[in-house]
């Protein structure tokens, strides 16, 4: 049961083989069974779960179902649900229930999804290794000494390890991606503005958001038609029309043309990394795509420009934390300054706090010239780069990070180190547009993930290259043995 | 801090400076903190100060990758009052009002 796709399921909930009770107590038991060895779930609520299951039969049994009724998902432990501790990962937010959804998390109710529990996740998603979490970092199921990558490391071991068969995620800089790589699973993050940003703890505003994450492309499309589409509660959320993503999943790609950026190939790839990716590159190219060398110009300047803009907004954005109206309050405050700067001392671990006082310095009196405004002036030098390529071609394609997932503790003291595992995902962010990461083989046993960059709201065509790749190769559906080993 | 440099020059930052960003960010650090701190957030800040080295010369910044702009809505009442709900989680309350400590004598 574990080992099928979300379609099968769906298929063998709609056909009666198996009822979601079954499903859902199934991935339950494999939680309580196998998660003390990636801690991939931060809270896991098993009433609510199965009696969500129970309800999800009923719309089965009396036609009222739609397409992911009666599946299990796990939320990142980001987005607000209703009544379940909504942590972020952090201390500040440890006896967090919020008294609302948001709206990805409605929108799966209303479809009918099953929620599992709520994933381990990187301090306010700071992180590319879940090595931030207050809740203790999530492991790879791959191999559990190295780190799942981050900050949506929880839902991609979760994934990875088949105690759920999806789960959302969100990405600022690679926090879908990156982890997609290093865990083996496909991963989506779509447009700036396609999925509602309502309910999701903020952190970089102009940067987040929302995306699933899956074996399979197909899978992905399946979760994104249920989470894409305009919210008139986010100001951000983009009016454009969405699409069925499942209906172009297997359209030929016959004359495709895939942008190669020279810069993401070059110094700095680790070389079996850069072998799968030329492998996974010509399969594309048997299929029909023409692969044409490009360049990003300003490549080298995506990660000082991200580290000036994410931790600006995120100073601004986490000034709400503030012990008065919900979450940690420190004891015994002397006076009004120290409950909100004990309470922040307190709440908020090391990363969050050093990416508060970076971003609260480059808006600062007499800096904000220098480096703010500098940055949103390269950020959109970043974005004419992709536009000038998207005249040439319909997609760009490279690693998804510069190498597999490292050991756990290895870049931890290192906050500089620890960015530039971003290098290919943040330009992304910056610019908005979608990216998608595939598994696209190993590297001693390590995952290797694809990137497909997309043009603007361009979700569907790279859900149809990941289809047909993976319709042609098996990487998608390899386990890790930690998920398969015992009884279970 | 030594400015704004070219993006060669060698970033320190003094600690009285990281003083100042703490109290503007309302968060309480320790003397034994502030030394690591403070040589972390020179880290940063060099690697950041590539971006002093370009042309941006009549670059229009951007603040949303799509240049959106605000969208406005008509004036209405959309939403209903959950004062209960939104309070039953606040670290402390009475009669509808948030508590704090004492801000005037």
């Amino acid at each position: 049961m574990h080992t099928k796709s979300v379609a099968q399921l769906a298929k063998g909930l709609r056909e009666r083989q198996f009822s979601s009770a079954e499903v859902t107590r199934t991935y339950l038991d494999r939680i309580n069974a196998l998660d003390g060895q990636y801690n991939s779930f931060i809270t896991v609520d098993e009433s609510a779960a199965l009696a969500a299951a129970e309800a999800a039969d009923e719309r089965l049994a009396n036609g009222t179902a739609y397409a992911l009724t009666g599946i299990p998902i796990a939320h990142k432990d980001i987005f607000c649900t209703d009544g379940v501790r909504t942590s972020c990962g952090s201390r500040m937010l440890d006896n967090f229930v919020p008294p609302y959804d948001a709206t990805v998390v409605e929108r799966f109710k209303s479809a009918g999804a099953v929620l599992l529990g709520k994933t381990n996740m990187d301090e306010f998603a700071m992180g590319s290794s879940n090595e931030s979490s207050f809740y203790g970092p999530a492991r790879n199921p791959w191999n559990t000494d190295l780190v799942p990558g981050g900050s949506s490391g929880g839902s991609a071991a979760a994934v990875a390890g088949l105690l759920a068969p999806a789960a959302t995620g969100t990405d600022t800089g690679g926090s879908i991606r990156q982890p997609a790589a290093f865990c083996g699973i496909t991963g989506l993050k779509p447009t700036y503005g396609r999925v509602s940003r309502l309910g999701i703890v903020a952190f970089a505003s102009s940067l987040d958001q929302a995306g699933p994450m899956a074996h399979s492309a197909e899978d992905c499309a399946l979760l994104l038609n249920a989470m894409a589409g305009h919210d008139p509660l986010d100001s951000t959320s983009a009016t454009v029309a969405t699409q069925d993503y499942c209906a172009t999943l297997s359209d030929s790609l016959d004359g495709l043309r895939i942008g190669l950026p020279k810069e993401y190939f070059g110094e700095g790839l680790d070389a079996t990394t850069g072998e799968c990716i030329n492998t996974a590159l010509k399969e594309l190219e048997e299929q029909g795509a023409k692969l044409v060398e490009m360049s990003l110009p300003h490549s080298s300047l995506t990660v000082p420009t991200y580290y000036v803009i994410a931790p600006a907004e995120a100073s601004t954005n986490l000034a709400r934390f503030d012990g008065v109206r919900y979450g940690y309050r420190c004891e015994n405050p002397a006076d009004l300054h120290d409950l909100y700067s004990r309470t922040r001392q307190e709440g908020f671990g090391e990363e969050v706090k050093r990416r508060i006082l970076v971003g609260t310095y480059a808006l600062s009196a007499g800096y904000y010239d220098a480096y703010y405004k500098k940055a949103q002036q390269v950020r959109r030098l970043i974005k004419q780069d992709f536009m000038h390529c998207f005249e040439q071609v319909d997609i760009i394609a490279g690693p998804t990070t510069p190498g597999p997932a490292f050991a756990l503790g290895a870049k931890s003291n290192d906050p500089v180190a620890m960015y530039l595992e971003d290098v290919y995902t943040l330009a992304v962010n910056l610019a908005g547009l979608p990216g998608l990461s595939l598994p696209a083989g190993f590297v001693e046993g390590k995952p290797v993930g694809l990137q497909l960059i997309g043009q603007h709201f361009g979700e569907a065509l790279l859900l149809n290259v990941a289809h047909r790749f993976q319709q042609a190769t098996d990487w998608h559906l390899r386990t890790p043995g930690s998920a398969t080993e015992g009884t279970l | 801090m030594t400015a704004v440099s070219n993006g060669v020059t060698k970033m320190a930052i003094e600690h009285s400076e990281i003083e100042k960003i703490a109290v503007l960010s309302h968060i309480r650090i320790t003397s034994e903190e502030i030394g690591q701190l403070a040589q972390r957030i020179a880290e940063i800040l060099q690697m950041v100060d590539q971006l002093q080295a370009v042309d941006t010369h009549d670059v229009e910044p951007m603040a949303n990758p799509l240049d959106a702009v605000q969208r406005l809505r008509p004036d209405e009442v959309t939403q209903s009052n959950r004062r209960d709900a939104f309070q039953a989680i606040a670290p402390a309350v009475e009669n509808g009002l948030y508590l704090v400590p004492k801000v005037i004598d």
